[in-house]
């Protein structure tokens, strides 16, 4: 069955009802998978919703309130970090806070400039291990040149945090001559690119946390990919999505991109990196890599006329060494991702639908 | 070289494909055992390699969907109660009972803690000694001697806080069920690798000549699968019938039969309810009556369960390979990963969730 046209495709009505935690939150709202999709449709986008939020993007496009000049937009991105351990291999909840922040504002082709934290601290937390985060937010906000320019501090009971939780909220500049991005503009034909291995944070987090039951040698690769994104726009200018697959893994943001574009994605299981250490991993707990999150990755898709040049920047650009081309859009089956395993067959790659779970034997 | 590469070779598996190619001259019905094993065949699109003489049914052999509903329940009612934490594998937490999942039970306030294995809940135990832990003991053969381990610890460590919750199964009496069954299609089977390597394959012998079904021991990688299809077949296609063993880098005749004595020391054969299949004589394991004073449910009052299962889903017969998950009309639509009405939509050895997952429709 290698004709592509003969993949099994699955094509059911989404029955609404019944929602078995419809009442209440769980974890699995939180997975970044299908719960965490329906959470915002049917509650946040229900009384929430204007076109800016809607696109669906990690980022908001906004238009500046100037006229009769080429002046740009405003991109404007918040996310909320929780994590534990606060400090793990390869990095620490300070510097997440600033790469995933610096990260969603630069994959609507931004240049990052300003951020501003929100810190949520428990009552009992050590002074210098705050200290240490900051530093940390502080080297990364250098590396990456944005500049932190507004701050926020709360304390709640000894119970009702976690150490600290940290928001962060970004702002960025996206030049007038640059073509919008965004994840509904995947068009047929067009490349995929990954800018590395995936999996690495995901399990260097669960490797500190001791929930592996060996340690793993891997390191976390968050990092501030806007130098990256601009080399890779530079040599690509009409790039169409650009995303990092964070929560939810290389899977689901795939599967966003598909149904936000109504297109199919192809991608080739053998052309996808993975460290031995995480597919090891993965193999012993029963995950599936394609699924981990990454904090310092970008999926680039960009015309196939630009896909060779888009791929020499990326390879030349920090954190973008090990680049590669992982598949193509195309028409059929629209909002779908359709995996080439390495026997040369296919199967359909899902959307998470709620926490991952490891199997029983 | 990692070993699973290997066993993952696409060249290998395109051979062995070529050779059933050959091989078969008519229609036959084959079915897997284990859950991991269709997930494996879905993942890895191992039905696509051959050819369409050759059906796939898949078994019963998924431990999340065969655990009865009133176990479920009862492991709810547990979590549910002050002072306890429950500790299961993953895998359960999203298993519908009759009102709600332990994920429910949760998020509402209860302490049910994920391991991965039972001795971290004897651990977790340890470090409640305020606490009563229970471990909700489910599964086939493969999770019953580090489940009777847990006990053997918990004995030694002299602590009095932890018990089982137990649903152990078997799988012997489970294809007993199926092959003596009128609608029965099943004309081979692979049988699971890792409950082999266990339990040996000395006891299918009897079940293979009473019914006169070929089968083989198969792994889980797709050269092992590809392997157990082809010599299953080959038995078939000759005439024969026996129990071969293409999984003997890990499964002798005997078993382990260090973790055999184990299990041994605190289980003893006893009546099963499968979900969706119903009572199955002397096809589980239950605690031995000197192991009383740990079982959870002489433990716990927990009054009189009524269970409820949704009237929709046909579980059973899809446990049984009497059904495609496809055919089931709620498939997809009333019943999907996230509002499950039956266990093997939850699993990830379930055969619907695999069919979901994966995106097979009605061919």
């Amino acid at each position: 069955m290698s004709n592509f046209t003969e993949v099994p495709t699955f094509e059911g009505p989404q029955c609404p009802l019944p929602l078995t935690h419809a009442e209440r939150i769980v974890l699995g709202h939180g997975s970044g998978g299908r719960m965490t999709h329906d959470l915002i449709r049917t509650v946040f986008r229900a009384y929430l919703g204007n076109p800016y939020l809607n696109a669906g993007n990690d980022f908001a496009r906004l238009p500046l309130p100037l006229q009769g000049q080429e002046v740009g937009h405003l991109a404007v991105s918040t996310d909320t970090h929780v994590i534990s351990p606060l400090f793990f291999p390869g990095g620490d909840i300070g510097r997440l806070a600033v790469c995933g922040t610096v990260n969603d504002i630069s994959m609507s082709g931004a240049i990052p400039l300003y951020l501003t934290a929100g810190f949520v601290l428990e009552e009992g937390l050590s002074l210098e291990v705050l200290e240490r985060i900051v530093r940390s937010m502080q080297s990364a906000a250098e590396e990456a040149g944005v500049t932190l320019v507004a701050g926020d501090t709360k304390v709640v009971e000894k119970g009702k945090g976690d150490g600290v939780f940290i928001n962060t909220t970004g702002i960025g500049w996206i030049p007038p001559d640059r073509s919008p991005l965004g994840g509904e503009r995947a068009q047929p034909g067009d490349v995929v690119l990954l800018s590395g291995p995936i999996g690495d944070h995901g399990i260097a987090v669960l490797s500190a946390r001791g929930e592996l039951g060996f340690e793993a040698e891997v390191q976390s690769d968050v990092a501030p990919l806007n130098h990256l994104i601009q080399a890779l726009l530079q040599a690509a200018p009409h790039t169409h999505v650009l995303r990092d697959p964070t929560r939810g893994g290389l899977a689901t943001t795939l599967n966003e991109i598909a149904q936000q574009s109504q297109v199919a994605i192809r991608i080739d299981e053998a052309t996808i990196p993975i460290r031995p250490v995480v597919r090891a991993a993965c193999e012993m707990l029963g995950l599936d890599p394609l699924y981990i999150a990454n904090e310092g990755k970008v999926v680039a898709i960009v015309p196939p006329g630009e896909a060779e040049a888009a791929l020499a920047a990326m390879r030349q650009a920090p954190y973008g060494a090990e680049s590669v081309r992982i598949g193509y859009v195309e028409n059929q089956p629209t909002g779908r991702v359709i995996l080439r395993t390495i026997l040369g067959t296919h199967h359909i790659l899902d959307i998470l639908s709620g926490e991952m779970l490891p199997r029983i034997c | 070289m990692q070993l699973w590469q290997e066993f993952r070779n696409a060249e290998l598996v395109h051979r062995v494909a070529e050779e059933i190619r050959r091989l078969v001259t008519r229609p036959w019905v084959l079915m897997e055992i284990c859950g991991g094993q269709t997930h494996a065949i879905l993942q890895y699109g191992l039905d696509q390699l051959l050819p369409g003489e050759i059906e796939l049914v898949h078994g019963p052999g998924c431990p999340v969907c065969v655990t009865p509903l009133e176990l479920i329940d009862k492991a709810i009612a547990i979590a549910s109660l002050p002072n306890t934490i429950l500790c299961s594998y993953g895998d359960m937490l999203r298993v519908p009972g009759s009102q709600r999942d332990l994920f429910g039970v949760r998020a509402a306030g209860g302490r049910v803690q994920v391991v991965y294995s039972p001795l971290d809940a004897v651990r977790i135990a340890q470090e409640n000694p305020d606490k009563e832990v229970v471990f909700f003991a489910i599964g086939f053969e493969t999770t019953a001697p580090p489940n009777a381990m847990s006990l053997l610890q918990a004995k030694a460590l002299g602590l009095k806080n932890y018990s089982l919750l137990v649903s152990q199964v078997r799988v012997p009496p489970a294809m007993h069920a199926i092959l003596s069954a009128p609608t029965n299609r099943v004309q081979g089977f692979l049988l699971a690798g890792h409950v082999c390597t266990i339990m040996g394959y000395w006891e299918y012998d009897p079940i293979a000549a009473r019914y006169h079904v070929p089968m083989t021991v198969t792994g889980f990688e797709p050269v092992d699968l590809m392997q157990g299809i082809l010599r299953t077949v080959k038995q078939l296609e000759e005439g024969r019938v026996s129990v071969e063993n293409a999984y003997s880098r890990a499964v002798t005749r005997e078993g382990n039969r260090a973790a055999q004595e184990i299990i041994d020391q605190v289980f003893e054969p006893c009546d099963r309810n499968w979900r969706g299949i119903g009572l199955i004589p002397m096809s589980g394991w239950g605690l031995r009556a000197e192991w009383a004073d740990f079982d959870a449910e002489k433990r716990f009052d927990l009054g009189a369960i009524r269970t409820q299962e949704s009237p929709l889903c046909i579980a059973g017969q899809i446990l049984q390979g009497i059904k495609k998950p496809y055919e089931c009309p709620a498939f997809g639509t009333q019943c999907t990963p996230l509002a499950p009405l039956g266990a093997p939509m939850v699993s990830s050895e379930g055969a619907c969730a695999a069919y979901y997952r994966y995106g097979h429709s009605r061919p």
